[in-house]
Parts: C-alpha cells; structure tokens; sequence
C-alpha cells in the first residue's frame, strides 16, 4: 500500500478514534464529582495575587456576589 | 560593565551582515544585509551609550529584583501601540491605492509589495507584541512567579522587533516567498525561529517555576500559541536557499500539497495566533476589568480543547473546487462547522462573565470595548463557518466578501481586546492612578465600531456583488461582465472602505495619544462618565 493511502486509512479509523475518545476523556474529566470546587478555585486565580500583596496573604476577593450555580 | 555579551553579539552580528552585503547573490539580499546592518550597528552603538565602563565597586549590591519583570512588558506594550498605529495607516493607503490606482508608487510602494507590510504589521507587529507583552504580564500574575531566564526576555523583545523590521524592509524591497501571512524568505524564518523558540523557554519556564499549583486557563490559551504557531512556521516555511547568501528559496513542497500546507498554515495562524492567544487575553483581562471571575471555570476547559481539536482540520476550506482531494475539502467544511460550538461556547462564557455586573457595559469604556471585541468573536466565528460551506464559498471565495470577513474579526476581535487590555495594563505598570481621560477611550470605543461597521458592510455588498458578477450569463451562454467590468463596479465601495478604515485609524491616533499622555503622568480635567463612581478605577 503507498504511503499515501496508509497513512489516509489511518487518519480517519484508529487516528479519528484515538482524538475523539482523547477529547471525550477530557469532556468527563471536567465534571468528574469534585471539579466544581477546583474549577471555583481555578476561577479566582487572577485575583489571588493581588490579594497577597495588599493584605498580608488574606483573600480580598471572595466574590459572594458573583456565586453561580454553573460553577 | 554591563552588555558586555550583547554588545559583542551585536558587532559580530553587524560584521557578519557586511559580509554578507558584499558577497551577495543578487541585489535585494545586499540590499537587505545593509539594512540588517545598520539596524544591528545601532543597536551596538545604543548599548555603548548606555553601559558603564568604570570598574564595578566591590562593595556596591546589584539593584534588588522586583517582584515581576515588567519592564519588557511596558516595552512590549509601547511596540504594539506604535506598530498598531504604523499597521492601520498602511491599511488605509493601500484601501486607497486600491480606490485610486495612481497612488501605487513603483517599484517600493506598489500594492504587492505595501500589503503584505500592512498584514504583517496588523497581524505579527500589533498581534505579535500585544500577545508576547500580555502573556509576559499575565503568565507572572497567574503563576505569581518572575519570569523565567532573566534577560532572555530581553532577545525575544528585542529579537521579535529585529524579525519584523526585516520582515517589514524585505517586503518593500521586493524579497518574498509569496506564502500568505510568511512572506518572510528563509533566512529571516531560520531568525524567527530562534526568539520563538527563546519565547517558548521563557514562558514555559516561568509556568515550570510556578507557585500557584493550578495553570490558570489564560496559560493554557497562551502556551497552545505559541507550542502551535512553532510547529506551523517550521513546517509551512520548509524551503532550499538558491544560495545561501541570497534571498531566493524554493518551498520543499510542490502542487497542492504545497497549496494545501500553505492554508493548513494560513488558516491555523488566525486560529492560535488571532484566536487561542487572543482568547486569553479574554480569560484574563475581562475577569479584572469586570472584578469577577469568569463565568464558568470548566467552559473555559471544553472551548480550550474542542478549539484545539477542531481547528487544525479547518485549513482546506481555503481550496475549495481546486485540486485538493473532495474529501479533504469536505472535512475543511465539516470541521469548520463545527468550530462553530466551541467559538460560541467561549463567547458565551466571555460575556457572561458580566453577570451582576451589565451596568458597567454603560459606565467603564474599557468594559464596553471588551464585551464589543467578544460581540465581534462571536459574529466573525458564525460567518466564518458559513463561508466554508462549499455552496456559500462557491459565491464568496475570492471576493471582497473574504476581506470583510478577515477584517471584522481582526479589527473587532483582536483590535478591540488589544485596546481593552492595554487601557487595563497601562496605568497598572505605570502606577497611575487613573488613565489620562477615560472619555477619550469612547471616543476610540465608537470611532472603532462605526469603522468596522462600515467597513465589514461596505465589503459584504462589494463581495456580493462581485460574487453575482462574475458568475452571470446570458442565455447564450456567455459571461455578461468582463472582469474590468467588475473592478470597475467596485469604485464605490472601495472609497467607502478606506473611510471605514480611517475612522478605525483616527480611533487608534486617540489611543496613541491618551496612552502617551498617561505614560507621561498627565490627568485631564474632565467630567467622569454618568453613573461611574469618580472612585471606579481606584476602587479595582
């Protein structure tokens, strides 16, 4: 078989199955039970900095107003 | 005696530029190395005036390390302002060379050679200097961590000028490989490559040393950029020097695969270049401005790695009804279409991230031009994969239509969150209190609008029209327009056109001119916008 057609074969059988099943691992990985608790502390990583600087490492930023159900 | 290493680099980079003006092949490369020249000689000189040649005194410390390295991030924000303005201005001469034929000054500045100049100042200068200055700025906040490398974020600065500067003189005198978006010839790419790979050491690095254990997403946008956009510039610029002291290379592809890497190039240049690093920007800079999170963590994670899977199949839809295979073609539209979901999916999460807070869309200009640049990602991300459907392409493809297109994205998307996050960025690193007017950010805010409206308008119904032109006959069977016919037809818009582009030109010499004022510490007197507390900005 030339290169050509081999490597096209592969591309769309074991090449596509290896991508999708990949991106749905990640898809699941994110609402794997506990994410929604890392992803709120992800979430706040820009203002973590600023809050170690100005008050001596005590979070300024708790953002009850901006609580969402999604996250 | 500090630059000592630099300086030597310099020369002997000078020298070897001399050799290479005197053996040259043919006269553009001679040209270019004298360039290359002085450019590096001045450098040298630069440095000279600035280093002390006394003796170091023993008992003197070096000066204490900041927190962060900023300093290349204000040079970095400088450089993208300045080429910002230099990149919209060529813009609007060649819209009126287009206009107006006569403006084409031969041999230097004729439309070949100016608008390649034009896209790769907008794109690589602008672009470029705004995603190396941010992602510097944001990659030390979020990993609360110094750069990486000390002053090898000097090279990849100064280096990235030094690319453009050559990529920039090359294009006037006539040097180009004819690549869209990589006109630079070979030895300018081999350049490139080294601060990119400098670049690359810097930020990974500095994610490597991180103290926050998370990578914030920003990070992630950032570093699949520039991982991604190495990879495409290696491979779409494999070629063989005619000579190697020449600027004439062959491209070691030939026919459509040579046609079809170009586009898988092309295509995915808008798609990590002017979308992934933009994109964080949008995670990082939106987030702060807004002073709350963004809308959902874990959105943000499935748009990272759905734009990343998508994208990279999307480049055949540039060749379609050409010699490519079908099923290429096809699977260009298909992927295409689908990118749709994890565009908007992004926009989404971009705009909703002002939940709670809307009254700032009407009372923080800089809050406003961001949630327009996102308006923009989300209409320039549905047009998009509607161009790629074959039927739709077959009427669009090769019409101004494309141009409207490219630019409502470039100018909406990428211009306006470039501008956000420079506003945001500027009284920060220059510790100011405020901007120097914030009414002049809306003044820039609706000159900008109204000139993409116009201008994305103007070349929806240039390209329609072309599009019907050119594929009207006659019931005997011919075509009923010349194509003269047809660029005649076009005057009009084409006038129109360049009024767009300078009403988005006069935006960006307003910018200038508040970010200079500010950078100078100056305050305008001024009435604060109706229903912002006077304390908004201090407040943030």
């Amino acid at each position: 078989m030339e290169t050509y057609t081999a490597m096209r074969h592969f591309a769309d059988s074991w090449g596509l199955l290896a991508m999708t099943v990949f991106f749905l691992a990640v898809v699941l990985f994110v609402f794997r039970p506990g994410a929604r608790k890392a992803a709120q502390q992800a979430a706040i990583i820009p203002f973590v900095e600023e809050s170690a600087r100005h008050a001596g490492g005590k979070p300024l930023h708790t953002f009850p107003h901006a609580a969402r159900k999604e996250d | 005696m500090k630059y000592t290493f630099e300086m030597l680099l310099l020369a002997v980079g000078a020298f070897l530029a001399l050799i290479g003006a005197g053996f040259a092949q043919d006269r553009p490369f001679g040209a270019h190395m004298w360039v290359l020249f002085f450019v590096l000689i001045g450098g040298a000189i630069v440095l000279m005036r600035r280093t002390e040649f006394r003796p170091a005194i023993a008992g003197r410390a070096p000066a204490p390390q900041s927190e962060y390295f900023d300093e290349v991030v204000k040079y970095g924000v400088i450089a993208t302002m300045a080429w910002g303005v230099v990149g919209f201005l060529v813009g609007v001469v060649i819209a009126l060379q287009l206009a107006f034929p006569d403006l084409n000054i031969e041999p230097w500045f004729n439309f070949g050679r100016v608008r390649p100049l034009h896209t790769s100042a907008v794109i690589f200068a602008f672009g470029g200097n705004a995603l190396i200055a941010t992602s510097f700025y944001v990659v030390q906040r979020t990993s609360r961590a110094r750069l990486f490398g000390g002053d090898l974020a000097w090279f990849v600065f100064w280096g990235y000028q030094l690319f453009i500067v050559m990529a920039a003189t090359g294009y006037l005198l006539g040097i180009t490989q004819s690549r869209e978006y990589a006109e630079p010839e070979w030895y300018v790419d081999l350049w490139l490559t080294i601060v990119w790979v400098a670049y690359l050491a810097v930020f990974l690095g500095t994610i490597l040393k991180r103290k926050e254990p998370h990578i914030y997403v920003a990070n992630w946008f950032y570093l699949s950029f520039i991982v991604t956009i190495a990879m495409l510039h290696v491979v779409n610029n494999l070629a063989v020097p005619v000579s190697f002291l020449g600027s004439k290379s062959y491209s070691a592809f030939s026919g459509v695969q040579d046609a079809l890497t170009q586009w898988w190039y092309g295509h995915n240049a808008v798609g990590f270049f002017l979308t992934a690093g933009f994109l964080a920007m949008m995670y990082y800079f939106i987030p702060k401005q807004v002073n709350r999170p963004v809308y959902s963590y874990r959105l943000s994670i499935i748009h990272f790695w759905a734009l990343i899977f998508m994208y990279i199949w999307a480049g055949p839809h540039h060749l379609h009804y050409t010699a490519l295979p079908d099923w290429a073609q096809t699977l260009g539209m298909v992927f295409s279409v689908m990118l749709w979901m994890p565009s908007w999916g992004g926009m989404i999460n971009g705009l909703m991230t002002l939940s709670g807070a809307w009254d700032k869309v009407r009372t923080d200009p800089i809050v406003r031009m961001m949630v327009m640049a996102v308006a923009f990602y989300g209409m320039a991300t549905f047009e998009g994969p509607m161009m790629s459907i074959k039927t739709v392409n077959s009427l669009s493809h090769y019409t101004d239509w494309t141009i409207g297109h490219v630019h409502s994205g470039a100018l909406g998307w990428n211009g306006l969150i470039t501008f956000g996050a420079i506003y945001y960025l500027v009284p920060k690193l220059w510790n100011r209190e405020r901007l120097y007017s914030v009414r002049m950010i809306n003044w820039h805010f609706w000159l900008a609008t109204l000139g993409i409206v116009v201008y994305a308008a103007v070349m929806w119904v240039a390209g329609i029209q072309q599009g019907l032109m050119w594929r009207e006959y006659d019931d005997q069977g011919f075509l009923v327009y010349s194509f003269a016919e047809t660029v005649a037809a076009m005057f009009p818009y084409y006038v129109m056109r360049a009024v767009g582009g300078a009403l988005f030109l006069a935006g960006a010499l307003i910018m200038a001119f508040n970010i200079t004022m500010t950078i100078l510490g100056r305050v305008r007197e001024e009435e604060p916008i109706l229903g912002a507390a006077p304390v908004a900005q201090l407040a943030e």
